[in-house]
């Protein structure tokens, strides 16, 4: 005898919470063979504009904690991805199409990477900055700090993998990130954000949209309040437009990747600014 | 003679040796340009000084070619020990003709000459020292091992520091390994000119430098030239804004200087007497053409009054006149077209309620001249406030708290500089973290050192001039990943 099970409402992530589209849109999530899974999201312009108001309020608090308080809140996600492990690898299996084992391959890869960059966070300032040896009584240091506020459209085809791939980086020095989900298989993207609204991270910190990222792209690339966008997704959208759109506030710009970017600590210092602090010295 | 009333101390022009006209000067050679010639004038006199080339699409092309050229057959082949030397040599040779191009620089730009002879020129020299010596040491930039040139570089300089902007880009970007196709401004191609007949004595193999003169059509021409790999542009906003949209999607690195609107605060506990030159530094240097100048005074209310006043009297002090006096203290404003940009903003700063002070000085009868002018009751709304005035116009505005001070700071879509004065080191660094600015200055301003990175946050542009930082402009690392095995085997 079967047991009739409970189904999942997937909703958005934004500030910490999760509320509905408030444009009451949803489209069907199905598997690889086009059985029915769930019914997403689908964001709208408000919902990205809302999204952007929460990072921005995140940023002030999420920038100012130590390197160390931001590694042991990253690396807290990873120890949650890991007691899901079956969830996410259930939810893969289904929405991506691919085996169990493949499956796991990418949970287990996701987890790894989230605790690689989650090491970071202590530590890149050191590697990206320098006291500068200027010729004359000055005490001369550069040091990066993180950009702002970063949109992310998400790889669309690796849906866990390629999400953290491309939000851990962002999150390692300090910036706020709103992210578009795959479009075709996103519940793993609202089951991480479950797992880090039951994490330390301070809500608005990250913001999970789901939905068309070729109708919310656009606005997150001409929001002026949006620092910096990293199109790795975007490859099949007219992401040359979202470029030029950036450009109107001259936000940072990452380009389309192939599949799902390498862990690598450019893409920590990538959403950077270097600041360099000059103060005399007295000349004893 | 009254006090502080010098006799005239100008330097001598003996020392240039001008050509009536100035060619393009490509593949190694000066060469005629087939764009309309026009005049470059001092700005001081309004006289002529030289005729000029200006570059149309076909001498951009020819530019580009010899540029490529000079990067497939000589510059990449060469070893970086060696491109180091070709730098050291431009560093001496500069060191050794520094008078020269400092007359030249105050002539052709208007700026006082102890200016050009004690900031421009020597940084100059220092930049090309500085970045010889990475040449061959690019594996320590922080990039990974053996990061790799970009090819040709496309850049276009402002006219307020003209050689120096040109040594902050041609320096990096050679000893990085690129060739270089670079337009200085229309206003100010002089000492770019000179410094090609340095080239040649240096003998730099023909066509690594290109040195492209014209006005904002022939610089348009050059960053969407497609067969350039990088470029770079230190200017305006507004034009670098359009650099950005018109590069989107074309691969083409892009690094942007852009404009700026610095808060210079003082805090109550500040060391008056340096605050005041500081203030003073901060945004009449360079008779304020600086895009990282003080242009905003935001001074704690209870010394408002006090730093005012001396700071009028101060002022007061300052000599205005001949570019070439070696006591001249405030040059002239570059062009005409500045000066107006600078009349019509200091006008709309009264129409908009702010009190006009202007020191009392006599201005010369020809030239473009602006006296040094400070706004008071200014709010954040004005547009003397928010605009960029690039000109030595202070608008001073105060607060009460530290986060009064740094919300009024960041309260603008700029970032590139900062400056902090007050004698409580906690506050000092603690205000230093939350300011959005790419250099911030404790109980100094406007300091310049090739080792030292120089840049903007938000809309006063991206990438780093200066230090190692400044190598990655022209650099593509060659991969600075993670062991693959974390993620073996899950990608797609």
């Amino acid at each position: 005898m079967s047991r009739l099970t409970v189904l999942k409402t997937y909703k958005l992530y934004i500030g910490g919470t999760f509320p509905r589209s408030e444009s009451g849109r949803v489209y069907e999530v199905a598997t690889a063979k086009g059985a029915f899974l769930a019914n997403a999201a689908k964001a709208s312009r408000k919902d990205a504009r809302d999204a952007v108001l929460a990072a921005r309020a995140a940023v002030g608090g999420w920038s100012g904690a130590t390197g160390y308080n931001r590694g042991q809140v990253l690396y807290r996600i990873a120890e949650l991805l890991e007691g899901r492990r079956a969830q996410f690898v259930e939810e893969l299996r289904q929405s991506e199409g691919i085996s169990a084992a493949a499956a796991e391959k990418q949970v287990d890869a996701a987890i790894d990477v989230w605790v690689w960059y989650a090491g970071w966070a202590d530590k890149y300032v050191q590697v990206a900055g320098n006291g500068n040896p200027v010729s004359g009584p000055y005490f001369n240091v550069s040091t990066p700090e993180p950009t702002g506020v970063v949109a992310v459209i998400a790889p669309q085809e690796s849906s866990l993998l390629g999400l953290v791939s491309v939000v851990a980086p962002a999150l390692v020095s300090g910036n706020a990130v709103i992210v578009v989900a795959s479009e075709r298989a996103p519940l793993a993207a609202i089951s991480l954000s479950e797992v880090l609204a039951t994490s330390d991270v301070p809500g608005g910190v990250v913001n999970i949209l789901t939905g068309s990222p070729a109708e919310i792209a656009p606005w997150l690339a001409s929001h002026a309040d949006v620092n910096a966008i990293d199109l790795a997704g975007a490859g099949s959208l007219d992401w040359v437009d979202l470029q030029i759109a950036a450009a109107e506030t001259l936000k940072r710009v990452l380009p389309p990747e192939d599949g799902v970017p390498l862990p690598s600590v450019e893409r920590v210092t990538f959403f950077t600014e270097t600041k360099t602090v000059w103060h005399p010295k007295g000349l004893i | 003679m009254p006090f502080l009333d010098y006799a005239p101390a100008p330097e001598s022009t003996a020392i240039l040796h001008l050509r009536e006209s100035y060619g393009l000067f490509i593949d190694g050679e000066f060469v005629d340009g087939h764009g309309a010639s026009f005049q470059t004038i001092s700005p001081a006199t309004e006289v002529k000084i030289a005729e000029i080339s200006a570059a149309n699409a076909q001498d951009v092309d020819v530019a580009v070619a010899a540029a490529r050229r000079a990067y497939d057959r000589t510059w990449s082949r060469l070893s970086g020990a060696d491109r180091g030397k070709y730098l050291f040599r431009i560093a001496r040779l500069v060191q050794e003709r520094a008078r020269e191009l400092a007359v030249a620089e105050s002539l052709d730009n208007g700026k006082p000459i102890k200016e050009s002879r004690d900031v421009d020129v020597p940084l100059v020299a220092a930049w090309f020292f500085y970045y010889a010596g990475w040449a061959d040491k690019l594996d320590y930039a922080g990039l990974g091992p053996n990061p790799r040139a970009l090819g040709v570089a496309a850049q276009v300089i402002p006219w307020n520091f003209p050689l120096l902007m040109l040594a902050w880009k041609i320096a990096p970007a050679l000893a990085a390994g690129n060739t270089v196709v670079i337009k200085p401004a229309e206003t100010t191609p002089l000492t770019a000119l000179i410094f090609a007949e340095i080239l040649q004595q240096a003998d730099l193999p023909a066509g690594v430098v290109n040195i492209i003169t014209g006005a904002g059509d022939t610089g348009s021409l050059l960053v969407n030239h497609p067969g350039v790999n990088k470029v770079a542009f230190t200017g305006s906003t507004a034009v670098g804004r359009a650099i950005a949209k018109s590069t989107a999607g074309t691969g083409k690195k892009l690094t942007l200087e852009l404009g700026g609107k610095a808060a210079n605060i003082v805090f109550d506990d500040a060391p008056i007497d340096q605050a005041i030159e500081g203030i003073v530094n901060g945004i009449f240097f360079n008779q304020g053409h600086v895009c990282c100048a003080g242009s905003r005074l935001l001074v704690q209310e209870n010394v408002q009054d006090e730093v005012v006043d001396r700071l009028k009297a101060r002022l007061s002090t300052l000599r205005l006149g001949d570019p070439l006096d070696k006591n001249t203290d405030i040059g002239a404003i570059n062009s005409r077209e500045q000066l107006d940009r600078i009349r019509e903003l200091s006008d709309v700063g009264e129409q908009e309620g702010a009190e006009r002070w202007t020191a009392d000085c006599v201005i010369p009868k020809d030239g473009f001249w602006f006296a040094p002018t400070i706004f008071t009751n200014v709010s954040t709304s004005h547009r003397i406030a928010r605009e960029e005035v690039f000109g030595p116009v202070l608008s001073v505005l105060s607060f009460r708290t530290p986060a009064e001070a740094i919300s009024k700071a960041n309260n603008t879509p700029y970032g590139l500089s900062a400056g902090i004065w007050s004698d409580k080191g906690s506050r000092i660094l603690g205000v230093a973290d939350k300011l959005r600015a790419g250099v911030v200055w404790a109980n100094t301003f406007n300091q310049f050192d090739p080792s030292s990175p120089f840049g903007g946050y938000k809309e006063s542009g991206y990438g780093r001039e200066g230090g190692r930082h400044g190598l990655a402009a022209y650099l593509e690392s060659s991969g600075w990943h993670s062991p693959a095995a974390i993620s073996k085997g899950a990608r797609k």
